[in-house]
């Protein structure tokens, strides 16, 4: 029997459960004793000219070795944002805020110490002096002009989608001719941050002109590219590593200013430099996720058809356009979400506020396109009077109907949706759920039932024409495989999963299996982990690569049984070759390496095909019409992500993007006041989810499989938190809509509950 | 540097004796002088437990406290918890069988606040388990195999 979707348990536990992994601070390499500590010193200021800093006293302090300010980095090439499309201004980040600082957590001033306690004794004593301007915080204000981040542009559009000719725009109401019913709303999609558990963190050194570097990130790659870019180093002069990585959620996918100046200062000072954010620097000065405000229409007939679908954004970059700025785009490519829409018009603008950059965080403009849709759905069914799932019913696409292009042009590979829907709501027991509300309004209960649905699909691997990843797989002479991939793990489980892919392929057994990753040195090139392409793009590449070994070992064993290579065949159990009904004359993986020299190998970059990803979430939430709380019940949800490989692995994934959708919709939320001051900088006052706001989730399985690459397998990542966080919001609205509540921005707080049923019964 | 002052105290059974500022957190303490990095720091408002440590058999935030403050006390870390080389503590062995982890940095935190917990109620309920560690964070699971690992390790009846 196949390994290949079973249940397997992973093989990276032991270390982790036992010693703990070892992540970049936790590195002792004996090459870094001597290492220094940097302490950045942030701007407390949204938008200012910096008037003076006086460094003085810090730098007398006992212990400081240094202390920089931009000034010093003046000659060291900047960074720049990963995706060129804005002016250079808005995407070049200065190393340390130069005479202008733009949001609260920008850096200011290095400081170079022995250790990190005197590295805080000293930006203490560190006095910047700011002159304040007017600061840019609201995001449509923003677009509109009203103050400037950066006034020698005389904007804050750092792209128009539009005029850049990626979204074709929005015409007027002749749009909507030919519907009864047209349905506007304004929704916001909250800012959110990422907050893996483990913050930014950077270790490095050099060795004569050679620099190795430590990073917590997704994948070395791309930190390495732009390492050389900045330094002047090649790929043999620099060694980029990551080892054991607490968390990315898209957030490790940039590289930033405070992680790539570390070399400088190593190279300043002659000795190894290490920087470890706090949580409150992680929360004000890495970058945020989400932050969109969209202005939805929507417009149908009377029986529940939906003809035709508007949506126009406003992206927010933050003060620096990163990733993030690039974000509405992938909204657009998912706007019609599971539905068969005859007409969509799309228009965005990403502009730039004086907050902290924003960048992809799980699902990146996926779950601002699904949030949109699902939302206009059930405004659309509210003000037509039939029932939510109704109306989604009558407009998904059906089954038969793939490879499907939306009206956006975009091209579904497969899908089944209304099966994923059929099982969630049977699961559920939907019209029992509906009787017992009705009930309940009926008693006039102050706990309110609430029953939201959404349907999603997603892109991964994607946008078009996909993604490519590299793998290599070497079988030695002890007949163990090694592999080598370009993707990362960062907690996903990639050790098991791409073993289980070669085992499947060799015989070899799961424990003679290793992976190798993360290390530029062992690995040359690699995309990391993002966009839920892991298995499909670098599992793939492992799986063919270990079946061009299997061939290679296949035409050597039969010189060695002197017999024809077609009648060769690879006993899987018995981990050996021989010839088509001869089991007792055989030649082992250990022989037939050594006859190749000592080892096989074979090694491929694949191309994996973006992929659409689908299911349904339902959620079941009590809202207590007196305090505004909410309780969410139960979580059903059906996420098909193609054909799988471990069950275990991907219900982790379902289980993680379902809390982090949750806790969206619910209680998290980046806010800062109007003068651009963070009021969430910490984990004690951004509502970071925690498992008391969470029940256990009731999972159904689905599979149908992809064309689009060899495993058949689509990405299961980001699935999770796209799914949820609309259902999640359409239930607290469907638990109060009997009191005329339609609408409320996420996140659903008891406040805004509170707030919303005040404002009906006045 | 102020001055400093002498910290003994017992780590996984070793003898731990330093001289430290008095002004060292504990959980600095633990991995940057005691080299045990196991324990992990996850926020600096006490609100994660990725620092979670068994102070005299009971779960702390090592965060939270003075390296000084521990002196003369009896610690435990995720390095101390297994009973030997080969075998995972029950607890460990939950997490690993129902894959309670994935990045794994909240992980050992995690896991010695899930032990002190079933020390304090062998046998809770799943709400119990929700209120007994919502002071500790996880980002990566949504809390469900978390939650699944340490009641079917009370379920197992081997608290500790």
């Amino acid at each position: 029997m196949s390994i290949l979707g079973t249940r397997v348990l992973r093989k990276e536990d032991p270390k982790f459960l036992t010693s703990g992994a070892v992540y970049t601070a936790d590195l002792r390499d004996p090459r870094l004793a001597s290492a220094a500590s940097v302490t950045y010193v942030r701007s407390t200021v949204a938008s200012a000219t910096i008037v003076s800093i006086d460094t003085t006293e810090a730098a007398a302090l006992p212990g400081v070795l240094g202390v920089y300010v931009a000034a010093d980095f003046a000659d060291l090439p900047n960074l720049q944002a990963m995706v060129p499309l804005f002016p250079p201004p808005m995407m070049t980040r200065p190393w340390l805020a130069d005479g202008v600082v733009r949001f609260v957590g920008e850096p200011v001033v290095a400081i170079v110490a022995k250790s990190t306690y005197i590295g805080a004794d000293a930006a203490e004593l560190v006095e910047i002096d700011y002159a304040p301007l007017t600061p840019v915080v609201d995001l449509e204000a923003a677009s509109r002009g009203e103050g400037l981040v950066y006034p020698d542009l005389g904007t804050n559009v750092g792209v128009d989608f539009v005029m850049f000719t990626m979204m074709k725009g929005v015409t007027d109401d002749s749009f909507f001719d030919g519907c009864d019913v047209v349905v506007r709303q304004r929704v916001v999609n909250n800012r959110l941050h990422a907050a893996p558990l483990e913050g930014r963190s950077v270790a490095c050194l050099w060795e004569g002109d050679k620099l190795t570097f430590w990073n917590s990130n997704q994948g070395p790659h791309s930190m390495w590219s732009k390492l050389q870019k900045v330094y002047g180093l090649t790929p043999e002069t620099s060694h980029v590593i990551s080892p054991d990585v607490g968390g990315g959620f898209g957030l490790k996918m940039e590289f930033t200013p405070e992680e790539a100046l570390l070399p400088e200062l190593a190279r300043r000072h002659g000795r190894p430099m290490r920087w470890t954010e706090t949580r409150t620097e992680a929360m004000i000065g890495s970058a945020h996720g989400r932050d969109q405000v969209q202005q939805l229409a929507i417009g149908g007939s009377r029986d529940g058809t939906v003809k035709a679908y508007r949506i126009e954004m406003v992206g927010g970059a933050g003060a620096y356009c990163m990733n993030g700025g690039f974000l509405p785009f992938l909204t657009h490519v998912m706007s019609s979400g599971v539905y068969a829409i005859p007409a969509i018009e799309t228009a965005a603008k990403s502009v730039v506020t004086n907050t902290a950059p924003v960048v992809a965080f799980r699902g990146a403009g996926r779950p601002e396109a699904t949030a949109a849709v699902e939302r206009a759905m059930d405004l659309f069914a509210a003000e037509i009077g039939m029932d939510a799932v109704a109306v989604r019913r009558k407009n998904l696409i059906p089954k038969d109907a793939f490879p499907y292009t939306t009206a956006v042009g975009t091209v579904y590979d497969t899908g089944d949706y209304e099966t994923s829907l059929d099982l969630v709501l049977e699961h559920a027991a939907y019209d029992a759920l509906r009787a017992e509300q009705a009930a309940r309004r009926a008693s006039g209960a102050v706990k309110q039932l609430g029953i939201g649905v959404s349907v999603y699909v997603e892109i991964t691997a994607g946008p078009a024409p996909g993604s490519t990843e590299w793998g290599k797989v070497v079988i030695g002479a002890e007949g163990k495989a090694t592999i080598y991939s370009g993707s990362f793990s960062h907690g996903q489980g990639h050790a098991t999963a791409f073993a289980m892919l070669v085992s499947d392929q060799t015989g070899i057994s799961m424990e003679d299996i290793t992976l190798v990753q993360g290390d530029t040195e062992l690995v040359p090139k690699g995309g990391g982990t993002s966009a839920s392409k892991s298995l499909q793009a670098g599992g793939s590449a492992v799986y063919v690569a270990a079946g061009q070994v299997v061939d290679q070992a296949r035409e050597l064993a039969a010189t060695l049984l002197e017999a024809s290579i077609d009648d060769v065949v690879l006993d899987k159990a018995t981990r050996a070759f021989h010839v088509q009904g001869t089991p007792s004359v055989s030649k082992s993986w250990t022989e037939v390496a050594a006859a190749a020299g000592g080892s096989l190998a074979a090694e491929t970059d694949q191309l994996a095909g973006a992929s659409f990803p689908f299911g349904t979430h339902l959620v079941v939430v009590e809202v207590d019409t007196d305090t505004g709380l909410t309780e969410i019940m139960r979580v059903v949800t059906c996420d098909d992500a193609g054909r799988i490989l471990n069950p275990v692995l991907v219900e982790g994934q379902r289980h993680g993007g379902i809390a982090q959708g949750l806790a969206q919709s619910l209680i998290e939320e980046i806010r800062y006041d109007e003068d651009g001051n963070p009021l969430t900088s910490n984990f004690a006052d951004y509502g970071i989810i925690s498992m008391t706001e969470l029940p256990s989730y009731e999972l159904i399985p689905l599979e149908t499989p992809t064309p689009n690459n060899p495993l058949g397998a689509k990405g299961i990542g980001e699935s999770g938190v796209i799914g949820a966080t609309p259902a999640l919001q359409s239930a607290i609205c469907d638990a109060l809509s009997h009191l005329g509540i339609r609408h409320i921005d996420i996140p659903i707080t008891p406040q805004k509950v509170w707030a919303a049923i005040r404002a009906v019964k006045v | 540097m102020g001055d400093t002052v002498q910290v003994t105290m017992n780590i996984n059974g070793t003898a731990q004796s330093h001289d430290v500022e008095p002004r060292t957190l504990l959980v600095h303490y633990i991995r940057d002088v005691c080299g045990l990095t196991g324990t992990n720091i996850g926020c600096d408002s006490s609100s994660c437990g990725a620092c979670t440590i068994h102070l005299d058999g009971e779960a702390v935030k090592s965060c939270t406290m003075l390296a000084v403050q521990a002196d003369g006390h009896d610690l435990t870390t995720i390095e101390g918890l297994a009973p030997s080389a080969e075998k995972l503590h029950p607890m460990q062995q939950a997490f690993h069988e129902c894959h309670a982890l994935q990045c794994g940095y909240c992980t050992p935190g995690m896991v010695m606040a899930a032990v002190s917990l079933l020390d304090e109620v062998p046998n809770p309920t799943e709400r119990q388990v929700r209120i007994g560690l919502e002071g500790n964070l996880c980002r990566c699971t949504g809390y469900h195999n978390i939650v699944k690992a340490v009641l079917q390790c009370a379920a197992e009846g081997v608290a500790k």
